[in-house]
């Protein structure tokens, strides 16, 4: 199963970032392997449709689930449209959110934000 | 975080009076301008330590090379925005270009470029445990509505449990992104014809984006009749009516001199003490 | 007056009398077009109220996909500048309230799959207040650009008198309303709130080089710091106009100022004559 959270900095131990598509980097850590990566985050810096763009590129990386704080209406429609599993994080590491997703302790994510960004 | 948004729909209603009292009278560690068009926050904010300025980009703008352009039309042909101007080489016009690379795409000898585009400044000022974040837009830039939610991104991690948003007129692409998450929009209307017609849209815009709503008529006793018809129209709708300020000169006297209402004795100011209690309690229950 | 002339009425900061003075400086004009470019919050109509001739509904054109021949390339996806759109399992997913209707997506579509739809975006209404031609246009709740309906209604100027009441602010609705003003006439109150406004709506003007002035609106004699900028910023001061209960009174109510006060008439009649002189020597 293939897990992607938004990170702060390139690192198991680092915090998960707040923002969803604003975050500086996406770790992608695959539980079969229980290797990880970590991807630049090239939506950040959009100037509008940040939540859109880091969803697309996500999906193309066929991730499985996605462990975050929050996350807009516009994310959460490409998220829903390609099946894949939305987590509330906790406030802890992404390593210790992995391993609590693979308690089965985390939470789904309920609440999702209007994610408007028109110019 | 709970955000209280003031709104008015109609423009000059004294969002800002009332924005500047309730963040002193909460004690409130987070508020934000959202007014980027025309912002006044700062005005009655007073001094802070530290801020931190940075560059808002918009999408990048088209600019023609003179020296490729054949004038052969295609970008004309396919601008929505009116943003090529026709002559014996065609240029971009950088105000009405929305940054859609049409143009790009279709040019045949590829004249065109995108560039970077700065279209503002984002600030966020800070002092002891308090932030404000506000910003500035470059004249000629047009992206407010993205303007407008980089300002409220600066306060979203703040670890408060009130943020105050003082917002812009109209039900715009601005109010609109000041709107999305907000828990509880405040309308600062006035008694007339003109407060009553735009209170409606801004209270419609709000409920459309499932924001409850709660309405305040600032300078009452102008008109106590249009006055009576606000309240009426709130009774028919369902919309809490938290009270009314009443006219009162020595307002302007006290926010020309960079002063909010929260300690002032005159009659605007109690008013306005009394009408933030039952926000308070209002927010308190939403 | 058989000259053309299209002024437009601007403030900055909202409130400060932009549509008053609007409303009562067309209505004094002969033969006049009164353009409502407030599409958010349009009010002129309450002050005016035209017999209404025509009814417009201005559209705006969205994709939508017919997904028999989408094949989910991800042409039109990877070049929208906006994000307006994603491609999930070679499946399109389309977000309208994000997209600027640019038009990029149906010219890239190597399937032709994409379909431009018109909706909705407002009602454009024309109308006569006697010999006075009244255009308003009223922006759907929820959309969030006006622009289209701008320009629909400058579309419409006819020439003679044309007097824009604008929208508040100095941003992109200012721009496509002043786009073919001959003069801006910008109304200011003498609060430090309304002096910042005043300076962003000033430097607006000069950007676009239209020729400007300043009516000082709500006057009580005392300090005025939009007056302070002006003079300090070489605009000129067009006229005054001081505070007065029963002047906020009528228009409160909606009433035009010059229909009920002959001092009214006269001071709407000679500062459009002064404007006219102005913008003639501008």
């Amino acid at each position: 199963m293939i897990i992607a959270v938004p990170a702060e900095n390139q690192s198991l131990d680092s915090p998960i970032c707040q923002s969803f598509g604003r975050a500086p980097f996406f770790c992608i850590y695959d539980t079969g392997s229980e290797s990880s990566r970590f991807l630049d985050n090239t939506a950040k810096e959009a100037s509008g449709g940040a939540g859109i763009e880091a969803a697309q590129l996500l999906v193309d990386q066929n991730i499985d689930a996605l462990i975050t704080y929050r996350l807009g209406e516009n994310a959460a429609r490409v998220f829903r449209a390609a099946n894949t599993k939305l987590l509330k994080a906790v406030n802890l590491s992404i390593a210790d959110n992995v391993a609590n997703f693979l308690e089965e302790k985390l939470a789904s994510l309920e609440d999702i934000h209007s994610g408007y960004h028109h110019g | 975080m709970r955000k209280l948004l003031i709104l008015s729909g109609k423009g000059g209603t004294g969002k800002t009076t009332v924005a500047s009292a309730f963040i002193a009278l909460s004690a409130a560690r987070a508020w934000a301008d959202c007014d980027v068009d025309a912002p006044n926050l700062h005005l009655v904010s007073g001094a802070f330590t530290k801020s931190i300025a940075k560059d808002y980009h918009d999408l990048p703008k088209a600019r023609i090379d003179a020296d490729f352009c054949t004038a052969c039309g295609r970008c004309h042909d396919v601008c929505r925005f009116d943003a090529i101007t026709v002559g014996s080489v065609y240029q971009a016009d950088p105000i009405a270009c929305e940054g859609c690379t049409f143009c790009l795409h279709v040019c045949p000898e590829g004249a065109i470029t995108m560039e970077e585009s700065k279209a503002g400044e984002i600030f966020l000022h800070t002092r002891e445990d308090q932030v404000f974040s506000t910003a500035t837009l470059k004249m000629g830039s047009g992206t407010t509505g993205k303007l407008v939610t980089a300002v409220k991104d600066q306060i979203k991690g703040v670890d408060a449990p009130l943020a105050i948003l003082d917002g812009s007129p109209g039900i715009g692409c601005p109010v609109i992104a000041s709107l999305t998450g907000s828990t509880l929009a405040l309308m600062v209307s006035e008694p007339s014809v003109s407060g009553l017609s735009d209170l409606r849209r801004v209270v419609a815009s709000a409920l459309q984006l499932d924001v409850p709503v709660a309405v305040v008529v600032n300078k009452a006793d102008i008109n106590s009749k249009q006055c009576a018809a606000i309240k009426r129209y709130c009774t028919d709708e369902h919309i809490p009516f938290l009270g009314t300020i009443p006219y009162d000169p020595t307002v302007v006297t006290h926010l020309n001199e960079g002063r909010n209402l929260a300690h002032a004795n005159s009659p605007a100011a109690v008013a306005i003490k009394a009408i933030w209690e039952r926000t308070a309690a209002l927010l308190e229950v939403l | 007056m058989a000259e053309n002339l299209t002024i437009a009425v601007l403030s900055g900061k909202g409130g400060t009398g932009k549509t008053m003075v609007s409303v009562n400086l067309a209505a004094v004009a002969t033969g006049a077009t009164y353009i409502d470019c407030d599409v958010e919050e349009p009010n002129g109509h309450l002050f005016l109220k035209p017999k209404v001739f025509e009814e417009e509904t201005i559209t705006i054109g969205k994709p939508e996909v017919d997904q028999r021949r989408c094949d989910g390339c991800k042409i039109c996806s990877d070049a929208c500048a906006f994000k307006a759109l994603a491609v999930v399992n070679k499946k399109l997913l389309i977000f309208p309230e994000i997209c600027h209707s640019c038009g990029l997506c149906y010219h890239l579509c190597p399937q032709g799959a994409l379909i431009e739809v018109e909706q909705s975006l407002g009602v454009l209404s024309k109308g006569y207040r006697d010999d006075l031609l009244v255009l308003s246009a009223e922006l759907k709740i929820g959309e969030p650009s006006g622009v289209p309906l701008i320009k629909a209604l400058i579309n419409n100027i006819k020439g003679g008198i044309t007097i824009i009441d604008g929208p508040p602010g100095s941003g992109c609705l200012v721009h496509e309303t002043i786009a073919r003003a001959d003069f801006c006439l910008l109304v200011a109150e003498p609060t430090r709130f309304g002096e910042q406004n005043l300076a962003l709506v000033h430097q607006l003007v000069s950007l676009m080089g239209k020729p400007a002035a300043v009516l000082l609106n709500k006057t009580t004699g005392g300090a005025n710091a939009s007056e302070e900028y002006a003079k300090a910023n070489g605009l000129s001061i067009i006229a005054t106009l001081p505070w007065d209960g029963q002047l906020a009174r009528t228009t409160s109510s909606g009433d035009l100022a010059i229909d009920g006060s002959e001092h009214y008439r006269q001071y709407f009649s000679h500062l459009l004559a002064q404007i006219v002189e102005e913008a003639r020597r501008a």
